[in-house]
C-alpha cells in the first residue's frame, strides 16, 4: 500500500479524498454505506449564522451528464450545529470539517468564531461562492477585493485551518486565488458550482424555483481540472480539486493537475460508497505505477 | 433501519401497459426487512441522460422467492432505459430508504387505501402487511380508464376493492372522492399515493370528515438520504426531505391549503 496521506494547512489527511459540502450531510447520513474514517475529510453541510429555510421546491434538475441544485443554504443555524450536531459527529475519527456561508462579513466571522471553539472541528471552508442566495457570498467571491477582505476578517477571528471555496464564476480565478492566499487562508477548494439553468419546454417555464442554480457532476469536470490547474501554479498554499470528480481516475488527474486533496460531491448520489472506492483507486493507480505516496504525483503533469 | 446498496438480479419484466413494467428482483443473500411505503434508489445505466437514481417505491416483497417488485411509469428516459432490463441482469438499487405507512395498533382498525395511476404500487404492499396482523383493508382505486387499473387480481387477494375511472371503463365514473363507498362505509384512517391533485383532494375530504389521513409524496430528488436537500416539501417544521423525514406524512404536518 502506498502512503496515501496529504496535509492541508495543520490538517493531516489519511487519504486524499473528501467530501464535497452539501452532497454529504453531516457524514452520518452515510454510515450504513461507508466507513466514514477511511475517508480523508468531510465537509458538512453549509451552515450560517442563523436558521435558513434556503429556497422553495423545486430545487434539482438533472441536466446531460450533470444536476444543477437551488438548495440556497438550507440549515438550521451555528447554534444549532453546535449543540445538536456536533455531538453526534465529534467522535468520528477523521477530519470533519464545517462549510461556513454568510451574507455579511460580520455573519462570516461571528459563524467562524463559534466553529473556532469546537475542539474536534479542526478547519473550516470558507464558502465565498455559493451562486444560490442573493447574499450568499459569491459577491465576495467575484473580486479579488471582496474576497481578500471576509479571508482577513475571518482568519483575524479564527486560528485553525481556513480552506476557502472558490467561485468558478468569474473571468480570472487565479487573481482571486492569489488574494485569497495573501489574506491568510491556509487552502482554496475549487470549483464551487457553475452558475446554469434549465428549462421545461412544454411548460415553457423554468426548472427550478429561483431560475437558476448551481451545475456539477461529470459534466463540469473539464472546466474545474483547468482551474485547479490555473491555481495550483499560481499560489503556494495547497488546492483541493473538485468539479465532477467520479471516479478514481478523474481524482488521479486532479492530483496530477496540482490538488494536494480532491473532494466528491454529485457521484455521492450515484454510489453512496464511492468515496472509499476512489481512495482504493488511487492506491492502486501509485502501486500500478510504483509510487511510494500519493505526494509524487501532486503536481506531476507532464507538460 | 439500516439502508443497502444492493446488486440485484432480474427474474422478471412484464409490461403491464403501454406506460408500466413491473420488474421483480432478487438477490443471493435474504433481503433486508423494507416497510410499505419505502422506496428504492435504483440506478439506470449510467449514460448522460440518466445520470441520477430514480426513486421507485416498494411495490411488493415476496418473502418467499426472496423479491422485491417495482412498479415502474415509463415517464422519462430513465424510466424507459429500466424498463428495457432483461431477465439476469444485475440492478444496482439503495433500500430500505425514508418512512413507510403507519401500522394499524389493532386488528380492529379499518384503513381506506387510495391510489391513482402508479400511485397504488405501494398500497399493494401496504396490504399484504396489513393481511399479516388480520386486517382486510378496503382499496379504492382511481385511474383514466380501465385499462390503466394495474395488479387488480393482487389486490383482490388482499381486500375489497373499488375502481374509479374517469371515462366510465371500470367501476364508478369520475375521482376516487366521488364514490359511493366512501359514504357506505366507516374508515378509521386513510392512507393514498397518487397525483397531487388526487391527494390534495383526498385530505382535504379526510379533514372534513374527521379521519386520520397520510400521504406519500414524490418530489423530485437526487440523494435519498437527506444529504442534499433538493426534495423539501414545506412543512409545520419548514422544509424537510421527502427522502428522509417521508415520503409518507400525515396530511396535519403539510401547509397544503385543504
Amino acid at each position: 500500500m502506498a502512503d496515501l496521506s496529504v496535509n492541508i494547512g495543520n490538517l493531516n489527511l489519511k487519504n486524499p479524498v473528501m467530501t464535497a459540502s452539501g452532497t454529504f450531510g453531516y457524514g452520518i447520513e452515510f454510515e450504513d454505506f461507508v466507513d466514514l474514517e477511511q475517508i480523508g475529510g468531510i465537509i458538512v453541510k453549509g451552515t450560517t449564522l442563523n436558521h435558513r429555510e434556503g429556497n422553495p421546491y423545486p430545487r434539482m434538475a438533472e441536466t446531460p451528464s450533470g444536476m444543477l441544485n437551488a438548495v440556497g443554504l438550507q440549515n438550521k443555524g451555528v447554534d444549532y450545529f453546535v449543540e445538536k450536531i456536533y455531538p453526534k459527529i465529534k467522535d468520528i475519527n477523521t477530519n470533519m470539517i464545517v462549510n461556513v456561508s454568510g451574507s455579511d462579513i460580520e455573519s462570516y466571522v461571528k459563524t467562524a468564531e463559534r466553529i473556532n471553539e469546537l475542539e474536534n472541528i479542526p478547519a473550516i471552508e470558507l464558502n465565498i461562492s455559493c451562486p444560490n442566495v442573493k447574499q450568499g457570498g459569491m459577491a465576495f467571491g467575484v473580486t479579488p477585493d471582496g474576497a481578500a477582505e471576509v479571508v482577513s476578517a475571518v482568519r483575524k477571528a479564527y486560528d485553525k485551518t481556513l480552506i476557502v471555496k472558490l467561485s468558478p464564476n468569474v473571468t480570472n480565478i487565479a487573481e482571486i486565488a492569489r488574494a485569497v492566499e495573501a489574506a491568510g487562508a491556509d487552502s482554496v477548494s475549487l470549483i464551487n458550482t457553475l452558475l446554469g439553468m434549465a428549462i421545461d419546454a412544454e411548460k415553457r417555464k423554468p426548472i427550478l424555483s429561483t431560475i437558476t442554480g448551481g451545475m456539477s457532476g461529470a459534466a463540469v469536470k473539464p472546466i474545474a481540472l483547468r482551474m485547479v490547474w490555473q491555481v495550483a501554479q499560481a499560489v503556494k498554499i495547497p488546492v483541493i480539486g473538485l468539479g465532477g470528480i467520479m471516479n478514481w481516475r478523474d481524482a488521479v488527474e486532479f492530483l496530477l493537475a496540482g490538488a494536494t486533496a480532491i473532494q466528491i460531491g454529485t457521484a455521492n448520489f450515484i454510489d453512496p460508497a464511492i468515496t472509499v472506492k476512489v481512495a482504493q483507486g488511487i492506491d492502486d493507480y501509485l502501486n500500478r505505477h510504483n509510487f511510494a505516496s500519493v505526494k509524487d504525483i501532486i503536481g506531476g503533469l507532464e507538460v | 433501519m439500516k439502508k443497502y446498496i444492493l446488486d440485484l438480479t432480474v427474474t422478471e419484466n412484464t409490461k403491464l401497459h403501454d406506460s408500466y413494467v413491473l420488474l421483480k428482483l432478487t438477490h443471493s443473500e435474504a433481503l433486508p426487512e423494507m416497510l410499505p411505503g419505502q422506496f428504492a434508489e435504483i440506478r439506470v445505466d449510467n449514460s448522460p441522460t440518466t445520470f441520477l437514481r430514480r426513486p421507485i417505491s416498494i411495490n411488493y416483497v415476496d418473502t418467499e422467492k426472496n423479491e422485491v417488485w417495482f412498479l415502474v411509469r415509463l415517464a422519462g428516459d430513465g424510466t424507459r432505459k429500466l424498463a428495457t432490463v432483461n431477465v439476469g441482469d444485475t440492478v444496482n438499487v439503495v433500500l430500505p430508504l425514508g418512512n413507510g405507512f403507519t401500522m394499524p395498533t389493532n386488528s380492529t382498525q379499518r384503513p381506506l387505501l387510495i391510489g391513482g395511476g402508479v400511485g397504488t404500487a405501494p398500497l399493494l404492499y401496504f396490504g399484504k402487511k396489513l393481511q399479516e396482523i388480520g386486517i382486510r383493508p378496503t382499496f379504492l382505486l382511481g385511474a383514466r380508464s380501465a385499462k390503466d387499473l394495474l395488479q387488480l387480481d393482487e389486490f383482490k387477494q388482499l381486500g375489497d376493492v373499488y375502481c374509479t375511472t374517469e371515462d366510465g371503463s371500470m367501476g364508478e365514473k369520475g375521482f376516487v372522492t366521488q364514490h359511493t363507498v366512501l359514504s357506505e362505509k366507516q374508515f378509521d384512517s386513510i392512507h393514498t399515493c397518487g397525483p397531487k391533485p388526487m391527494m390534495v383532494s383526498v385530505a382535504r375530504y379526510a379533514k372534513q370528515s374527521g379521519i386520520e389521513c397520510e400521504v406519500s409524496l414524490e418530489n423530485t430528488m437526487a440523494c435519498g438520504v437527506g444529504a442534499c436537500l433538493c426534495c423539501v416539501e414545506n412543512t409545520d417544521e419548514g422544509h424537510v426531505c421527502v427522502c428522509k423525514e417521508g415520503p409518507v406524512f400525515n396530511i396535519k404536518k403539510l401547509l397544503w391549503q385543504i
